[in-house]
């Protein structure tokens, strides 16, 4: 028992100089990473903001950052190292954060907590997403029109809401626009493997698929469709502009800088609260890259005409009439789909073909 | 010119000095490939090997290495045994999967149940049968049908990867979890949880297992029959039939003690400081273990100390990226090169080095 006494005062008077420094002391930032920061997708858009961070607030903060760090007891040492080290505000950045995050956060109750596209939070922790699928819905027209084979390909990672509010999304509105597309999905159970990533790009292709959609985070199914020709591709995360114009036609790009400089600066000022924060495209945490010339003008057009009605609110991509997979009904004509059935969305809208594994 | 002479008998000394030198020449190496980064490069030896175990947060950092540590010491225990008889288990990631998804799902069968004298001691038992079983695979194909042990184990590896996939997805996921991957959490399920002994100290019923591993597997090696079979076969397996050892029970008995030991690793590591069934619940232990067991000479002493210098340089390697921004792949060459230049090191347990001309016979 006295041992653990002594432990616990020890974290306490660590806490005590963290969290009571002085106004001169810059503020610390950190960053937990799921992949490297050369991913040129998820987690370099994430290291974008933190280098926006850096940019804003000069020498008044201190930014450090882990990268690839595992989903698990790994991530628990890494955030609690941040911690110990006197960091402010710790950005944990991949769902599988979420329970290490909350242990941590519950051992260092002055140290504030960020988790990206997590549902659990606490005094301490506030969680932040994006709403990618507002991006989804612009990509699926696009695709919808470029397809010439009436074949789309999806590449997808692991079957959570987020994911699967993407196929939909995707789904609907290239269904929309092209009434005879079908969609083949492919799960690759990864965030982040160039290679797995490749070979799926690749199957898809070599099934027909014209039009690769990818929820994972590498370039590598934009290589795969340059490299077979006529296949089209959207740039996931981040902008992928290398692949511009073609096969890259368009692409999601998650802007974070806005949000962790807002946050950053609530710990600065003090008033820093828990909340849930799931912006789209009008705060502009979801950007949508550049429409290359390889898409038609009048498609481009119909694309930002969706992307404006998405951003003003007078259209949600979740808009009935809507019948699940299996035809029994979810929206009615112009009811629009409330935030937490996307929050725990566990089923494909009707005309996709394949089942969500489980 | 220098030239390599072979020992008539390989080097006492050599063999136990190599892991030393070894260790130094990462660390000039290593410090090169820091500088050239731009960082100082005693700053990053001094962050990775002086300060978890020295320095200012030692308190917490002792403890995380024996987290580190403990599944690697119980898996190289095992892989060690069949290793030193020309064994070669590949798999344990696999089999420290199915370990931990067999244990797991004992303790959450009886959620929310509070029996912890009746639970746990289950869950022991199935996470080391779960991997005694998934090692029995390749085992008894190489003992009925002469199949390639190394092979088989590892590929089994990725079975049982999808097996984990499926388990986090569909029969293991947490009910109330939303729809999310991943199982309940063990540790907050009071019956089921491995937590630390002793709050803060990192040691938990794994690492206990780990020490008792290396305390049998050291009886075992020098004292007991078996031991010396194994030993015998694996220095000369001619000898070793006509002294009369049975190959198929020894290598039954190797793949299964090893596949066993990975299993229970899996569980306390499922049921402790990981927490749940996920997706990417395995991150390498199995493999990471195979280094270990040849960087302790695969002896049980040689061992222990092995995986407590491998959770090192990860514990180590992960405050130098936080606190000095070294890059994570910086970081896995500093950690292949130790075993580089084990490897390369160990020439002179074997041979002499020699200048000069040969003599003319």
């Amino acid at each position: 028992m006295k041992k653990r006494t002594f432990l616990a005062a020890t974290l306490a008077a660590t806490l005590a100089t963290s969290a009571f420094a002085d106004g001169h002391e810059p503020t610390k930032v950190g960053f937990i990473y799921v992949g490297p920061i050369g991913d040129g997708g998820w987690t370099y858009e994430h290291h974008q903001g933190l280098l926006a961070v850096e940019a804003e607030f000069g020498d008044k903060v201190e930014t450090m950052y882990q990268e690839n760090v595992p989903e698990g007891a790994d991530a628990e040492r890494a955030m609690t190292q941040m911690a110990l080290q006197g960091a402010d505000i710790i950005f944990t950045t991949s769902f599988g954060y979420m329970d290490p995050t909350i242990n941590v956060a519950q051992k260092f109750p002055d140290v504030k907590f960020e988790h990206a596209t997590g549902y659990k939070r606490a005094d301490n922790v506030s969680t932040y997403s994006a709403r990618f699928y507002e991006g989804r819905a612009v990509q699926g027209h696009i695709a919808g029109k470029m397809t010439k084979s009436n074949k789309i390909g999806y590449i997808a990672s692991f079957p959570i809401p987020e994911v699967i509010r993407g196929i939909n999304s995707a789904y609907i509105h290239a269904k929309k626009a092209n009434p005879d597309v079908e969609m083949s999905v492919i799960w690759v159970y990864t965030w982040f493997d160039p290679a797995k990533e490749a070979d799926a790009a690749k199957a898809l292709i070599e099934n027909g698929v014209d039009v690769v959609m990818q929820h994972t985070d590498s370039t590598a199914p934009q290589a795969a469709a340059a490299e077979a020709g006529g296949v089209v591709t959207f740039g996931q995360a981040s902008d992928m502009s290398e692949y511009a114009p073609f096969p890259r036609v368009s692409s999601i790009i998650d802007n974070w800088a806005p949000y962790y400089i807002d946050r950053v600066r609530a710990v600065m000022d003090g008033t820093w609260e828990s909340m849930d924060t799931w912006d789209g495209i009008a705060p502009g945490m979801v950007e949508i890259g550049e429409i290359t010339d390889a898409v038609p003008a009048d498609v481009k057009a119909e694309a930002l005409a969706l992307r404006d009605a998405l951003s003003d609110g007078s259209y949600h991509a979740f808009t009935g009439p809507l019948n699940k997979q299996d035809g029994s009904p979810w929206l009615a004509e112009g009811e629009t789909a409330d935030d937490g059935t996307l929050a725990g969305m566990d089923f494909y809208v009707e005309g996709i073909t394949g089942e969500i594994p489980n | 010119m220098i030239r390599l002479e072979q020992r008539a008998a390989p080097s006492r000394v050599w063999a136990y000095l190599t892991p030393l030198v070894a260790v130094l020449a990462t660390m000039v190496a290593g410090g090169a490939l820091f500088a050239a980064l731009g960082t100082d490069p005693v700053a990053a030896i001094r962050t990775i090997f002086w300060d978890p175990v020295f320095g200012e947060f030692a308190f917490y950092y002792r403890g995380q290495l024996l987290v580190k540590a403990g599944p690697l010491i119980l898996i190289a225990v095992g892989l060690a045994l069949g290793f030193k008889a020309g064994i070669w288990n590949i798999g344990a990631e696999g089999q420290y999967i199915i370990g931990a998804i067999c244990g797991a799902a004992v303790g959450l069968a009886f959620y929310p149940m509070e029996a912890r004298w009746l639970i746990f001691p289950l869950m022991v038992v199935a996470g080391a049968l779960g991997g005694f079983l998934w090692a029995m695979i390749p085992g008894v194909l190489r003992t009925k049908f002469n199949t390639n042990e190394i092979l088989v184990s590892l590929l089994l590896v990725y079975v049982a990867e999808q097996i984990l996939a499926w388990m986090a997805l569909g029969p293991l996921r947490n009910p109330e979890g939303a729809g999310f991957p991943g199982s309940r959490n063990l540790r907050q399920y009071e019956s089921a949880a491995n937590n630390e002994l002793i709050a803060g100290s990192g040691m938990h019923w794994g690492v206990v297992a780990a020490f008792v591993a290396v305390i049998f597997a050291y009886i075992l090696l020098s004292k007991h029959l078996t031991g010396f079979h194994i030993r015998l076969t694996g220095e000369s397996p001619r000898a070793a039939r006509f002294a009369g050892v049975n190959p198929t029970r020894l290598v039954l008995f190797c793949l299964g003690v090893s596949g066993a030991l990975a299993g229970l690793a899996g569980l306390f590591e499922v049921a402790g400081p990981s927490g749940q069934i996920s997706i990417d619940f395995n991150v390498g232990y199995g493999f990471t273990a195979i280094i270990v067991a040849f960087l302790g000479r695969l002896h049980p002493v040689g061992i222990l100390l092995a995986g407590l210098l491998m959770a090192l340089t990860y514990i180590g390697g992960e405050a130098a990226q936080a606190t000095l921004g070294l890059p994570a792949a910086a970081i896995q060459a500093f950690q292949g090169m130790l075993l580089f230049f084990l490897l390369g090191f160990d020439v002179l347990t074997n041979f002499r080095v020699r200048f000069g001309r040969r003599a003319m016979v």
